[in-house]
């Protein structure tokens, strides 16, 4: 017994208000360190025992707040900076609509980083062993009894003292704890043994929802979302004898708003019905300049010189500010791009004919700055 | 630990008598202004005398509302000062009064009561069936008899029960509690509709009876917290509440406080995200001009102060900061009306004068007056009730 390091001294009690009333008489002896094992939470506890406020509402204030600022920090990036689409009419920044995430995110992170401090702070996780496990007094209060230890390294504690005192309160089986002789401090939640059962759960629980809801309950019609009965772009349809599953507009029809191209292989004609129906501004320019460099710079060039960014593997084309495409009509250039020439392929399915006709506006921009007159330089 | 001893013993204290000198002063000083307010102008004293009807009722019925709650919950904590919220429930006992003045200046609040208005508007003449004058009458004279009747009914048995100490009328209050309830639910919802949300005809709002219903028990809970903590001061309960009564109050206020934020919010966010020019109307007047500030201010008001003034642990147990809390509260409540209501009498901008301050101040009075009538040769506490006791030493 010698060498037993005493942990304290437990007593118990048989009624709630007798508990009460120990706790408070240890409290005014000048106890510090002991503590009160109830099979429930005893009403006025805290009071007899003198406790101070709980600390675990600043964690829950700072955590729930970290949570509200970081959640409405996430939406403003993604819906305001990093992917901002319009939503249902919505400004970007729809402060309405983020307060319900705040709100949730604040209770989350507040209940979480409770709970985890408390485990990790007040518990002192990993550490799952106490003395008073596994005693035939933690078997009592933990069903029908209420006990209260006075623990050996208080200021005020002797054994003698804390057993008269004990007695004195009206205690019954007063017995000395002893921490347990071997490795104590060594009985940690992380031992081998308790991880591998975690592990091996967590993949029996996985393995069981993988099979549960990809084999057993996977039946029509509540199958994913992602297979339905519909057809796909690109993808095969065996009810059409070819096995395609788009298929070109029914013969005689044409899709709304779509005007069918009446020049087609007639460039003469073209060149001299077809007018221009914009007007050079700012707004038909830059859209001319936004199509011509996507579609037309990477053969003719950003300024029509026909400086290819192909590196041969395309034939270059000829500059578009020789003297005869100077004297070209916009309708002939018109003709050009929606039916192609030569080499050059037909971009009327890229390109709406008032993105066409802008586009020869800023080609016309870029012959008019290559070969400027004397006006235009005063 | 200061146990109340089982023989407790009560002996009657009358209130304060400056209580009741206060209420007759402030109400006739009240009632003169307000005379003068409807010959000056009509319009708007009808819809301050609107006002003040809506507060007097959120106090009366809404502490009916805690007293049967407190039956129905069988809530132990409350039991010792139920009394007072009994006494704040005779609030409807002067409504129809109050409501009397309104009544007759239907033509200056109520858009629908205008038959030239309904014809030719389509929503109006669908509403008509619902919406007229006759109706109207039914409804409002009924919501104020299910109160009154109510309110006689729990009332005589928790004041029998002073003397014959009988447990059953405990039983037979929780019995009528339950039977009160539904009704409860039913007539200030639609009391809330027909004085309130028919201000303006055309919008609606399934979730308005809520928002109504949120702010009555904040602010009878609020009168009642206030009441309590003085008389408590003043030595009047012949026992001195524990921290944990003062707990139970301050975490009822709060949750409410969230409660009515959390409704108010919803039914904003709701119109604002489906955006129908029907319902959208409805916050674009009150998100113009002067009314911009009010609508903001009402957040902070209402909302933002009370929950941090209320939030911590600490603050909820202190009489001090609960006092001060639930009368700002039941400013919140005015407030909250006066948002409600007047922006329908001034759509350009806000109204505020001599009259705003006349209507509550002749409300107040009466609130007074009738509370102190009421606990004239009155108990304080409930002494028959079996709860007593275990209300007096009520832990946490």
């Amino acid at each position: 017994m010698a060498d037993k390091v005493l942990y304290g001294y437990t007593g118990i009690f048989d009624t709630p208000d007798d508990i009460i009333h120990a706790a408070e008489k240890v409290a005014d002896e000048g106890y510090e360190k002991y503590d009160v094992n109830t099979p429930y939470p005893v009403h006025g506890m805290d009071d007899a025992m003198k406790l101070p406020p709980s600390k675990l509402g600043y964690a829950a204030l700072v955590f729930g707040l970290s949570g509200t600022v970081s959640a409405l920090a996430i939406m403003y990036f993604m819906s305001v900076i990093d992917y901002a689409i319009i939503i249902g009419g919505k400004p970007f920044f729809a402060f309405p609509a983020f307060v319900p995430i705040m709100f949730e995110v604040t209770v989350l992170a507040a209940s979480i980083a409770t709970v985890v401090t408390m485990i990790a702070i007040f518990f002192k996780f990993p550490n799952i062993s106490h003395p008073l496990h596994n005693t035939d007094y933690m078997k009592k209060v933990s069903s029908d009894k209420y006990g209260i230890c006075l623990q050996a390294d208080d200021k005020k504690f002797t054994e003698e003292e804390a057993k008269s005192f004990l007695e004195k309160l009206g205690a019954k089986d007063i017995t000395a704890i002893y921490y347990p002789e071997e490795n104590f401090e060594k009985q940690t939640v992380l031992e081998p043994k308790f991880i591998s059962i975690l592990v091996l759960t967590a993949i029996i629980v996985s393995g069981a929802t993988y099979f549960s809801l990809n084999k057993l309950m996977f039946m029509v019609p509540f199958n994913w979302m992602m297979y339905q009965d519909k057809q796909v772009p690109q993808e095969s349809n065996p009810l059409f004898a070819d096995g395609f599953g788009m298929r070109p507009p029914v013969e005689g029809t044409i899709s709304r708003g779509n005007v069918p191209y009446q020049f087609k292989g007639q460039p003469e004609l073209a060149g001299k019905l077809l007018k221009n129906p914009l007007v050079p501004d700012s707004t038909t320019l830059a859209l001319g300049k936004d199509k011509y460099d996507i579609y037309c710079s990477p053969c003719h060039g950003y300024f029509g010189e026909g400086d290819s960014r192909l590196n041969g593997q395309f034939p270059n084309p000829p500059s578009l500010h020789s003297e005869k495409n100077r004297n070209w009509s916009d309708g002939s250039i018109y003709h050009v791009i929606t039916d192609g020439q030569n080499i050059m392929p037909s971009y009327a399915t890229q390109m709406t004919r008032q993105e066409r006709w802008a586009t020869v506006l800023y080609v016309r921009a870029l012959q008019r700055s290559f070969n400027a007159k004397e006006s235009d330089l005063q | 630990m200061s146990a109340v001893e089982s023989n407790f013993e009560y002996t009657r204290k009358d209130l304060p008598g400056n209580w009741s000198k206060l209420g007759i002063g402030l109400t006739v000083v009240g009632l003169l202004l307000v005379v003068v307010a409807f010959f000056v102008d009509n319009t708007r004293a009808a819809f301050n005398n609107l006002i003040a009807l809506m507060f007097l009722s959120s106090i009366g019925v809404g502490a009916l509302f805690i007293v049967a709650l407190e039956y129905l919950a069988g809530a132990v904590w409350s039991t010792p000062y139920r009394r007072i919220m009994e006494f704040l429930a005779a609030t409807v006992l002067i409504l129809p009064l109050v409501a009397l003045p309104v009544y007759f200046n239907l033509h200056d609040l109520f858009h629908w009561t205008h038959e030239e208005a309904v014809q030719g508007d389509y929503i109006l003449e669908a509403k008509v069936g619902y919406l007229n004058i006759p109706f109207f009458t039914i409804r409002v004279a009924a919501f104020f008899a299910v109160w009154i009747v109510f309110f006689f009914l729990l009332i005589r048995n928790s004041r029998k029960q002073d003397d014959s100490k009988d447990q059953s009328l405990t039983t037979k209050n929780i019995r009528l509690s339950a039977i009160f309830m539904p009704f409860f639910a039913i007539t200030l919802t639609f009391a809330s509709i027909d004085w309130m949300m028919s201000l303006e005809p055309h919008w609606f709002s399934t979730i308005f009876g809520v928002y109504y219903f949120s702010g009555t028990v904040l602010a009878a809970l609020a009168a009642g917290t206030y009441v309590i903590i003085v008389l408590n001061e003043k030595g009047y309960f012949q026992f001195k509440l524990l921290k944990d009564h003062f707990y139970s109050l301050g975490a009822l206020l709060f949750a409410f406080i969230n409660f009515w934020a959390y409704i108010a919010f919803s039914q904003f966010m709701l119109i604002w995200y489906a955006n129908l020019p029907e319902e959208t109307f409805w916050y674009l007047n009150k998100w113009e001009g002067s009314w911009l500030f009010v609508s903001v201010g009402l957040i902070f008001v209402h909302f933002v102060i009370p929950y941090f003034g209320l939030l911590s642990q600490p603050s909820k147990m202190n009489p001090k900061n609960l006092k001060f809390m639930s009368l700002w509260i039941l400013f919140a409540h005015l407030y909250d009306l006066y948002w409600l209501i007047m922006p329908t009498y001034s759509a350009d901008g806000i109204a505020f004068g001599w009259m705003e301050l006349a209507f509550p101040i002749a409300g107040l009075g009466l609130l007074i007056l009738v509370f102190s009538l009421r606990a004239k040769n009155q108990n304080l506490l409930p002494i028959g009730d079996p709860k007593l006791k275990r209300g007096l030493n009520f832990r946490l």
